[in-house]
C-alpha cells in the first residue's frame, strides 16, 4: 500500500512538473484528433447504445464485436485496411445472427456464442499464417485513441451524423417497432427492415469506435453511457442525449488521464465510465430517498 | 350492416399441423362477438389470422376497411414487452398512432387525443409515468389506449381479463360497450359467464367455428358445437342468466 502511494506521488511530481498543460497538449495533432475522437465516439457510442441496453441486446454487441476481430485478421493477411475487414465482418454478424434467429430454430444466445468465438478464431489463424510480426494488434484490442488518423475522424464523423438522423427521423417509429415487436408486425409496420438498419448500424459504430476503445473494451462504451443517464430518465430520447454527455465526459477525462500515465486510452475511458457510474447511482439512491423522505414530511404534516 | 371483414373456407396451422379447418366467419359493424373455446382450439390462431399476422393455408380472408388490416385495433393476451424499456404511458398510446401513420412525429392535436383516452380509461394521471411504474392492470389499460386511439372499426381483445383487477373489469366491459358504438369488437375469453350480458353473439371456435347469434348459449348447444368449455357464472359480476345447464365435467 505504502509502495503504491510512493509510486502514485512519483508520478505525479514526474508528470506536472513537466508542464504540460491541456492547452498545450492542444497544439499536437494526435492530441486534438483524440479529443474529436472522442467527441464523436460519445455521440455515435451515445445513440447506438441506448438503442442496444434499451432492447436488451448488449450480448448481441459482445459477439458482432469480436466477431470482427476475424475482420481484421483477414484484412491483415490480405494486405487491406484492417477497419474496412471489420466493418465487412462485422455487419455480415450481425445479420447473421439477426436472420439466424428469425428464420431459423437456433437460439439467439447460442448463436452469438458460435459467431464471437468463430470471429475471434479466425482472427487468431489470419494473424499468424501472415508472415511477419503484427505490431498494432494490442491497438485493437484494447484500443488507442491517441493513434486516430484524420480517415478515421470523417468516418466516425458520417457515421455520427447518420444515426443523428435516422434516430430523428424515425424516431417514433423505432420506439414503437423497439418497444413491442409482435404489436408493430400485427400492423405491418417495416420491422424487419428497420432491425436489420440498425443492427447494422450498431455493427459499424462498433467496428469504428474499436480505435478508441478497443475490441475488449467497446462494449463498454456502448453500454455504461446509457445506464448512466437511465438512472435518471426514462424517456429514449432523454437517454440517448444523457449518453452522449456521459460519454464526453467520461472519454475526456480518460484520455487525459490516459496520455499523462501512458496507459491505453481505452482502459482508462472505461475507468471514468465505471467510477462515474458508481457515483451517479448513489446520487440516485440519495435523490430517490429524499424524495420519499418529503413525501411522508408531507403526510405527516397533513394528518397533524 | 357494412361486413368490415370476412373468412372464407379458411384452415390454417403451424408446422404442417392444421390448428383450424374451413372456418367461415364474417364481422359486420357494431358486432360485439365473444369467442369462446378449448385451449389449443385455435383462438389465438384466429386472431393472428385476422390481423395478417400467419398466412392461410387455404381460403381467403377479405378486408373491407380502407385502410386493410391496419383498421384493425389489439390488445394481445401476454404481452412480451420489457417493463424496463424507457418508455412514458402517454407514448406507448401515441404508438398506436404509428400503426397508421407508419413514420413522422405525433401533432399537438393527436397528444391532446392520447390524453383524452388516457382519461377516458381512469389513468390519466399516469401520463408521464415510465411503464414500469406501473401495475399490470394498468399497463393492461395502457394496451387498450393503444389499440383504440387510432379509431380502429375493428378492435381485438384476447383475454382481456387475464390481468384486470374486479373493479376496472366491470370499467372495462362499460367502456367496451360505449366504444362499440364506433367499432366492432372480437373478444377472446375463457370466461364465458363473465362475458355474457356485454357481448352480442358468440363464436365457439375448437378446430372449426361455430357461430351462435345470440348471447345466450346453453351447454346442450356447446355440446353440438363440439366446443368443451364449461358454462360457469360466479362472483358479483352483472351477467345473463344462463339457460338450464349441468356441469357435466368430461372424466364424468
Amino acid at each position: 500500500m505504502a509502495m503504491c502511494l510512493t509510486r502514485f506521488w512519483e508520478y505525479i511530481n514526474i508528470i506536472f512538473p513537466m508542464n504540460k498543460g491541456i492547452f498545450e497538449l492542444l497544439q499536437y495533432d494526435f492530441f486534438t484528433n483524440a479529443l474529436w475522437a472522442s467527441v464523436l465516439a460519445s455521440i455515435s457510442c451515445g445513440i447506438a447504445g441506448s438503442y442496444i441496453v434499451a432492447r436488451r441486446m448488449v450480448f448481441v454487441s459482445g459477439g458482432i464485436t469480436h466477431a470482427s476481430f476475424g475482420g481484421i485478421g483477414l484484412a491483415w493477411f490480405l494486405g487491406l485496411n484492417p477497419v474496412l475487414g471489420a466493418a465487412v465482418f462485422s455487419i455480415f454478424t450481425a445479420l447473421g445472427i439477426e436472420f439466424f434467429t428469425t428464420r431459423t430454430k437456433i437460439r439467439e444466445d447460442s448463436a452469438i456464442g458460435i459467431w464471437w468465438s468463430l470471429g475471434m478464431a479466425l482472427g487468431i489463424i489470419f494473424i499468424f499464417i501472415t508472415p511477419g510480426y503484427a505490431p498494432n494488434l494490442m491497438s485493437y484490442l484494447f484500443g488507442s485513441i491517441l493513434t486516430v488518423s484524420r480517415t478515421d475522424l470523417w468516418l466516425m464523423g458520417g457515421l455520427s451524423a447518420l444515426l443523428i438522423f435516422i434516430f430523428l427521423r424515425y424516431y417514433h417509429l423505432i420506439l414503437f417497432i423497439s418497444f413491442d415487436e409482435a404489436y408493430a408486425r400485427s400492423h405491418q409496420a417495416p420491422v424487419s427492415f428497420f432491425k436489420y438498419l440498425l443492427i447494422s448500424l450498431v455493427a459499424l459504430t462498433i467496428v469504428l469506435n474499436i480505435r478508441v476503445a478497443g475490441i475488449i473494451l467497446v462494449i463498454s462504451f456502448l453500454t455504461i453511457p446509457p445506464s448512466i443517464a437511465n438512472l435518471f430518465t426514462h424517456s429514449m430520447v432523454k437517454v440517448m442525449a444523457g449518453a452522449v454527455a456521459a460519454g464526453l465526459l467520461g472519454s475526456i477525462a480518460g484520455l487525459i488521464v490516459s496520455y499523462y500515465f501512458n496507459i491505453p486510452s481505452g482502459a482508462t475511458i472505461i475507468f471514468a465510465f465505471v467510477l462515474m457510474f458508481a457515483i451517479a447511482k448513489v446520487i440516485q439512491r440519495a435523490s430517490v430517498h429524499a424524495k420519499m423522505r418529503a413525501q411522508v414530511d408531507a403526510l405527516r404534516k397533513a394528518i397533524k | 350492416m357494412k361486413k368490415i371483414l370476412e373468412l372464407t373456407n379458411v384452415s390454417a396451422g403451424y408446422d404442417q399441423e392444421l390448428i383450424l379447418t374451413d372456418v367461415n366467419f364474417t364481422v359486420y359493424e357494431q358486432d360485439f362477438i365473444g369467442i369462446i373455446g378449448p385451449n389449443g382450439g385455435g383462438k389465438t390462431t384466429l386472431v393472428k389470422l385476422i390481423l395478417g399476422m400467419i398466412k392461410p393455408a387455404a381460403g381467403k380472408i377479405e378486408y373491407f376497411g380502407s385502410r386493410g388490416h391496419n383498421h384493425i385495433g389489439y390488445l394481445p393476451q401476454v404481452s412480451t414487452t420489457d417493463r424496463d424499456f424507457p418508455i412514458s404511458v402517454l407514448e406507448v398510446v401515441l404508438s398506436g398512432l404509428m400503426s397508421v401513420k407508419g413514420r413522422g412525429f405525433y401533432s399537438a392535436k393527436e397528444q391532446k387525443l392520447a390524453h383524452e383516452v388516457l382519461e377516458m380509461l381512469g389513468i390519466g394521471l399516469l401520463a408521464k409515468k415510465s411503464i414500469g411504474k406501473l401495475s399490470g392492470g394498468q399497463m393492461q389499460r395502457v394496451y387498450l389506449g393503444r389499440a383504440i386511439i387510432a379509431r380502429p372499426q375493428l378492435l381485438i381483445l384476447d383475454e382481456p381479463n387475464t390481468f384486470v383487477d374486479n373493479k376496472f373489469e366491470h370499467d372495462l366491459y362499460e367502456l367496451l360497450r360505449v366504444l362499440n358504438n364506433e367499432m366492432a369488437i372480437l373478444m377472446v375469453s375463457h370466461d364465458v359467464g363473465t362475458i355474457t350480458s356485454y357481448i352480442k353473439t358468440i363464436a365457439c371456435v375448437n378446430r372449426n367455428l361455430h357461430y351462435h347469434p345470440s348471447n345466450v348459449i346453453t351447454q346442450s348447444q356447446l355440446n353440438a358445437y363440439n366446443c368443451p368449455i364449461q358454462l360457469i357464472t360466479h362472483g358479483h359480476v352483472p351477467h345473463t342468466v344462463l339457460g338450464i345447464h349441468q356441469h357435466n365435467f368430461p372424466n364424468e
